[in-house]
């Protein structure tokens, strides 16, 4: 039967080189020390963007190269971003009481 | 057309690692992966409960979170930064070992892991005391008299800018969460070390290192994940308008 | 009356000798087991416990409202009891009830694997349960809670003085025994099909299940942290609650609901399930837009997470936030209507025939259709400000959780019942005890929808004199439903040893499960099954009869 397709698609073992290990904790190192560094800068309403921003590219280095999620399949890629829509749904909607009270009544 | 035709007549090999229910080792492995995944992903939602909070009252307490934010040791918190990254990349070269058959290089890393990992939480333990000791632990000691009026530097001027009082008392507010979220960070460290523990004697006895590492794998992406919660609450707890 | 059950002779018949019950021996052979199906058994059994923990607790309530006075108990004891009693029906009742025993059960045998993908965790989450169970009973006995079951700060971090810490904790240990079982569907479902089975294939149980258990999975976990934040406010004194430090009671609350709604679905969503196999099996028709049916399940999952708050309109929340959940729940009634809609075209032009399990089906789909209605109605936030807080929510909750997810558990229970034992229960008896539990049902619960439109509040032991006519009622109907629920357990067990043996394939029906022996052996299957048919295709079940028959005879 030809349709009998849909095993489970596996993905190859990959290996990732100790090198990228390095090149990625390096980078983290650098997001560190710039975070830091930004932080005695008065940016401003930025400050707090740019904490973020990076500490957000640094969790996102650590799942896709420690995490090996680059090299896994489509489902693993998704089921993280579930997770992370998850996750802004139950800031986001919860944020938004707290931000409109202030509109206080119509 | 028989619906009951066999999928594998063919006799498989299988290893001893190999669970009955599971057609070979590679559904295994994934099943496995997929698996811890799923748990992190509770783990995101459980510590996503704090991030909510503590974004709410940042938003609502603002001055008050200044002011507890600036009681950190900001040296004491990059330092810790640095070893969990560190202990992160121990961890990734543990994984690579095992997956490379390196067995004393795996047992060097789980070491290497273990004692960034306690450096890390003597650490906190160290600030922690601290806290004790200047009364801003949230409960029936805390006081938020050193807000109000902040402790001098040598030459007489006040350290930091004095709140009101009623602003004041809400660094209870930042305590509490700074307490829950590090405290919960802990709870994963000290748990992770626990692990880290089984694991090392068993590789020391050459167990991961056969190419069966799924049990080392599976730690290490429940080791990063303590260091990704890390990384956001470094510059959140200790970061807050440090200029 | 027709019929389509279709059993072996039973002067010749035999339950199979070798199976997954006698395999092995011994009460160890059941606490430490790991196969998929001796786990479903021990749930079912402790799951029976708390449920009649739990209706005692109900009876209690019933009593006491039989009276406007509060004279049965005192006010504060009443307190304690429906407390307990929403926790216990919530948490050891409702929310494992279809997924960890019909689940477990079904979940490999329909994906045609041996085995759930994890089974030590599938046992740890038993025991989780268990330890959760026995904390809960153990706070019940030393003192009891008295917070409602939603656990609502600051009452319970500030005003009374009982068992929430030690109640807490029993809800946050039964709530990773929920994620585990959601954990190990999700990867079971995704990782160990059988070749053939494609996703459009599966039994739409698997799918609701599955839904469920994204649910379990994304929503359990902020339940814990906000138990983990009261128990901290309550003992150490923290101040993320506490209006006096400077906290937002209503956090506590987004918190707690972000989980609950979803819960109310991880209550709903498996019996949905059962009732579509019922419901096609005992049409002998496919189910009408299946794939409608399958997406409205993950649908319902979705959308289950952006309503939360219209548990909070008149709490404070802002209106805009108000107005926005307010609109959402709207929406996240849509794909609940479209199973009922689909469920009843199936039904259209069946060959339908009424055995018990069709019975509590249309039941399920009667009370679950006003439950959903009246739910929209507290959903339009003005009507909410009305009727929230009264009888009326005591009464749509009912209906869903009661007249819906009860229903198809017994629906379910009835179904697969031959599957699990190898034996049938008594089809006459069964029948009437379906029919009971239906009147006994309206009796309880439509004259709360009344008392709540007359502004009758819940959560209180006395009540104005005017309201005690339909409180009769009430109780009354109350003692009918026990009647109802007894019965089964009754019967069941008697079936155990006398009923009819079932054979493999009583209802005539298709799914994998139904083309093994009953009960199954251990290892389930012999050899994987290689799924070539459609799924819900009679057709191909007839045309598999007759090869047997031509080749046996
Ligand atoms: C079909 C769509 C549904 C809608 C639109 C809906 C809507 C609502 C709303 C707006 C409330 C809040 C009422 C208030 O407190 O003022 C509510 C309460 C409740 N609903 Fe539903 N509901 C639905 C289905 C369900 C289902 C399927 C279940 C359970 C299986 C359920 C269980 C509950 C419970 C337990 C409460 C009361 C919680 C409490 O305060 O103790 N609902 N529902
Ligand atoms: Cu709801």
């Amino acid at each position: 039967m030809s349709e009998i397709t849909e095993v489970p698609e596996s993905h190859g073992e990959h290996i990732v080189s100790p090198k990228v290990y390095a090149l990625i904790f390096l980078a983290l190192l650098v997001g560190t020390a710039i975070t830091v560094g930004a932080s005695y800068i008065d940016l401003g309403p930025w400050n707090p963007v740019i904490a973020l921003a990076i500490a957000v590219t640094k969790a996102t280095l650590v799942v896709l190269y420690f995490m090996h999620v680059k090299y896994s399949s489509k489902l693993m890629k998704l089921t993280v971003l579930s997770g992370v829509f998850t996750f802004l749904i139950l800031v986001g909607m919860s944020l938004s009481d707290y931000i409109s009270r202030a509109w206080g009544q119509w | 057309m028989d619906s009951h035709a066999t999928a594998h007549s063919e006799a498989h090999e299988h290893p001893a690692h190999l669970r009955h229910h599971f057609m070979d080792a590679a559904q295994q492995k994934e099943s496995a992966t997929f698996g811890m995944w799923l748990f992190l992903l509770t783990e995101i939602m459980f510590f996503g409960g704090l991030f909510t909070a503590y974004l709410v009252y940042r938003n609502w307490y603002y001055p008050a979170f200044v002011a507890g934010s600036h009681t950190l040791d900001i040296k004491l918190g990059m330092f810790n930064t640095l070893l969990l990254i560190t202990s992160s990349f121990t961890m990734a070269m543990g994984v690579w070992c095992s997956e490379t058959r390196r067995k004393s290089g795996l047992v060097w890393s789980l070491i290497a892991t273990i004692i960034l990992g306690i450096g890390f939480l003597g650490i906190k333990t160290i600030e922690y005391k601290e806290k004790f000791e200047l009364h801003h632990v949230p409960g029936s000691s805390f006081s938020a008299a050193s807000f109000v009026n902040p402790p001098l530097d040598a030459q007489g001027k006040p350290k930091d800018t004095p709140l009101a009082p009623d602003m004041a008392i809400h660094t209870e507010v930042y305590f509490s969460l700074y307490f829950a979220m590090t405290g919960m960070h802990a709870v994963h460290m000290i748990l992770g070390i626990a692990i880290l523990f089984a694991l090392l004697i068993k590789s020391a006895k050459g167990q991961y290192t056969t190419g069966h590492n799924t049990t080392i794998e599976l730690f290490g992406l429940y080791w990063h994940f303590v260091d990704i919660v890390w990384i956001f609450l470094f510059p959140l707890l200790y970061l807050i308008s440090r200029h | 009356m027709s019929t389509l059950i279709s059993l072996p002779d039973q002067s010749t018949a035999r339950v199979p000798k070798k199976n997954y019950i006698t395999n092995e021996n011994g009460i160890m052979s059941w606490l430490l087991t790991g196969d998929h199906k001796r786990i479903a058994i021990l749930y079912l059994i402790s799951l029976t416990f708390f449920f009649f923990i739990g209706g005692a607790m109900a009876a209690l309530i019933r009593l006491e409202l039989l009276t406007p006075q509060s004279d049965l108990m005192a006010s504060d004891t009443y307190n304690k009891v429906f407390t307990m009693h929403g926790i216990v029906m919530i948490f050891f009742f409702l929310v494992p009830s279809v997924p960890a025993t019909l689940g477990n059960f079904l979940v490999p045998l329909m994906v045609g694997a041996r085995d759930l993908a994890f089974p030590k965790i599938n046992l740890l989450s038993w025991y989780l349960y268990m330890a959760g169970g026995c904390l809960a009973l153990y706070a019940m006995i030393t003192g009891g809670v008295d917070t409602g079951w939603t656990f609502t700060t600051p009452l319970s971090t500030h005003y009374v003085n009982t068992n929430v810490v030690t109640t807490g904790l029993a809800a946050f240990i039964a709530g990773f025994s929920s994620i585990f079982t959601g954990l190990n569907f999700i990867v079971t479902i995704h990782r160990m099909r059988a070749p053939g089975m494609t996703w459009f294939k599966m039994p739409l149980f698997l799918w609701a299940n599955y839904a469920a258990a994204i649910l379990m999975v994304l929503a359990t976990p902020v339940v814990a942290i906000a138990i983990v934040l009261v128990a901290l406010e309550r003992t150490v004194g923290i101040g993320v609650f506490d209006p006096t430090k400077g906290g937002d009671p209503l956090l506590f609350q987004h918190l707690f609901w972000f989980y609950s709604h979803p819960a109310v679905y991880i209550m709903i969503l498996p019996g949905m399930g059962v009732i579509s196999e019922v419901i096609s099996t005992f049409a002998r028709k496919r189910v009408f837009g299946y794939s409608a049916v399958a997406f409205s399940s993950v649908a319902i999952a979705i959308f289950g997470f952006f309503v939360w708050a219209h548990h909070m309109f008149i709490m404070g929340v802002s209106n805009y936030a108000a107005l926005v959940f307010s609109l959402l729940t709207m929406l996240v009634a849509v794909p609940s209507a479209i199973k009922i809609f689909n469920w009843t075209f199936t039904l259209y032009k069946g060959s339908i025939t009424f055995e018990t399990p069709m019975l509590y089906a249309f039941g399920f789909m009667g009370l679950f259709t006003i439950g959903g209605l009246t739910g929209v109605f507290l959903g339009v936030s003005g009507t909410d400000i009305h009727l929230t807080e009264t009888y009326f929510i005591v009464a749509h909750f009912h209906f869903v959780m009661v007249g819906g997810m009860l229903m198809a558990f017994l629906s379910g229970i009835h179904f697969w019942w031959p599957k699990m034992t190898g034996r049938m229960y008594p089809e006459k008896i069964s029948q009437l005890a379906a029919v009971v539990t239906f009147i006994g049902f309206n009796f309880t619960f439509f004259p709360q929808f009344l008392l709540g439109m007359l502004g009758m509040p819940r959560r209180y032991a006395a009540y104005p004199p005017e309201f005690q006519v339909l409180n009769v009622f009430s109780t009354a109907g109350a003692s009918i439903l026990g009647v109802g629920y007894l019965l089964p357990v009754l019967y069941l067990i008697w079936s155990l040893k006398y009923g009819q043996v079932a054979g493999d394939n009583p209802w005539q029906a298709t799914g994998l499960e139904w083309q093994i022996q009953s009960p199954p052996l251990t290892e389930n299957f012999t050899e994987i099954p290689v799924v070539t048919q459609d799924v819900y295709d009679y057709e191909w079940l007839e045309r598999q009869k007759e090869h047997e028959v031509t080749h046996v005879g």
